[in-house]
């Protein structure tokens, strides 16, 4: 182990604001990136399982019509 | 032999990638996280203090990661948008489609740590140097990429437009990174070349290229998870997908 107490690593020489900056911004971008995927992901598959649900019933009912047609 | 060729070729289609893709996801996530740890753990707890920076120069182990994916993610673009583009190959064109944001996030990367590691170094956020200026060129041709893709609503129009983009844009691959050689910068040469042996500490080095690792591996999970919506927001009025998502229910 390089550093001698906590302070001292949160320090980093006197340049702690620039290598914090760094990683908190690289942290926060690569845990963000990920995550919004996973958003976006779930929001196209409720649409689509919303548009194909939506089909069917469509495809269902002309069916039905068709068929009410047929017999009459 | 010819059998294992046409497996290769299976792949190729976006119904036999899906869960092929699907299944590596997992996989790229574990070693990511494996090689971040291992080299964040040698960067920043134990790698000895620079001579000549202090405890700043740390900031290498997340900028030379950042900006080596950024150059490396604009070259896998490029050979996949013009393969894409010489034999239309959906797929191809996809995965350009999907390594675009990660690129432009770790060109971004790399200019932000590189303002944070250049002001109490050089005593500047910011230079007009040729290699500041060149990687900022590669930001915007990720952004233009992206926004170009974007603007064309027919999606196979939109790659062959993106894949010449993609493809001009390479020539500032090399400008980069022979910058720091062709001009005088204040930015300093490279650390490690493929010619000659590394100028720094072996500790140092592999805290460097266990980081980039995990930046590699985070990359190619991130690709697949993007490559993988793509592929149903694509193919969503083909039978594939519409067996797929109505299955799960």
């Amino acid at each position: 182990m390089h550093w001698n107490s906590l302070g001292e690593f949160l320090a980093m020489g006197n340049h702690g604001l620039y290598v914090w900056g760094s990683v908190v911004v690289m942290a926060v971008l690569m845990v963000a990136e990920p995550m919004l995927l996973l958003r976006g992901r779930k929001t196209l598959l409720e649409r689509l399982k919303r548009q194909y649900r939506a089909e069917r019933s469509e495809a269902t009912r002309a069916r039905a019509v068709s068929n009410h047609r047929s017999t009459a | 032999m010819t059998e294992r060729a046409i497996n290769w070729f299976r792949y190729a289609s976006p119904q036999a990638f899906y869960p092929l893709a699907g299944r590596m996801i997992p996989w790229f996530w574990a070693l990511a996280a494996l090689f971040g740890v291992a080299g964040l753990s040698i960067g920043f707890l134990l790698a000895p203090t620079d001579a000549q920076q202090g405890e700043g120069y740390r900031i290498i182990f997340l900028h030379v990661p950042a900006s080596w994916l950024s150059m490396f993610i604009y070259l896998v673009m490029a050979f996949w948008a013009g393969i894409g583009l010489a034999f239309n190959i959906r797929l191809s064109g996809m995965m350009a489609s999907a390594l675009a944001p990660t690129g432009a996030l770790f060109a971004f990367l790399s200019l932000w740590t590189g303002a944070l590691w250049g002001k109490p170094m050089w005593g500047t956020w910011w230079v007009w140097d040729a290699r500041l200026t060149s990687e900022l060129i590669l930001l915007f041709l990720y952004i233009g990429f992206i926004a170009l893709q974007a603007a064309i609503d027919d999606p196979r129009r939109a790659d062959k437009a993106g894949a010449i983009l993609a493809l001009v844009g390479v020539v500032n691959i090399p400008i980069i990174y022979f910058s720091v050689k062709w001009w005088n910068t204040l930015h300093q040469g490279a650390s490690v070349s493929l010619t000659k042996a590394p100028s720094m500490a072996a500790m140092m080095l592999w805290g460097m290229l266990l980081c980039a690792l995990g930046c590699w591996m985070y990359s190619i999970a991130i690709a697949l998870m993007r490559v993988r919506t793509i592929m149903l927001e694509r193919e969503r009025h083909t039978d594939w997908v519409r067996e797929l998502l109505t299955e799960q229910e």
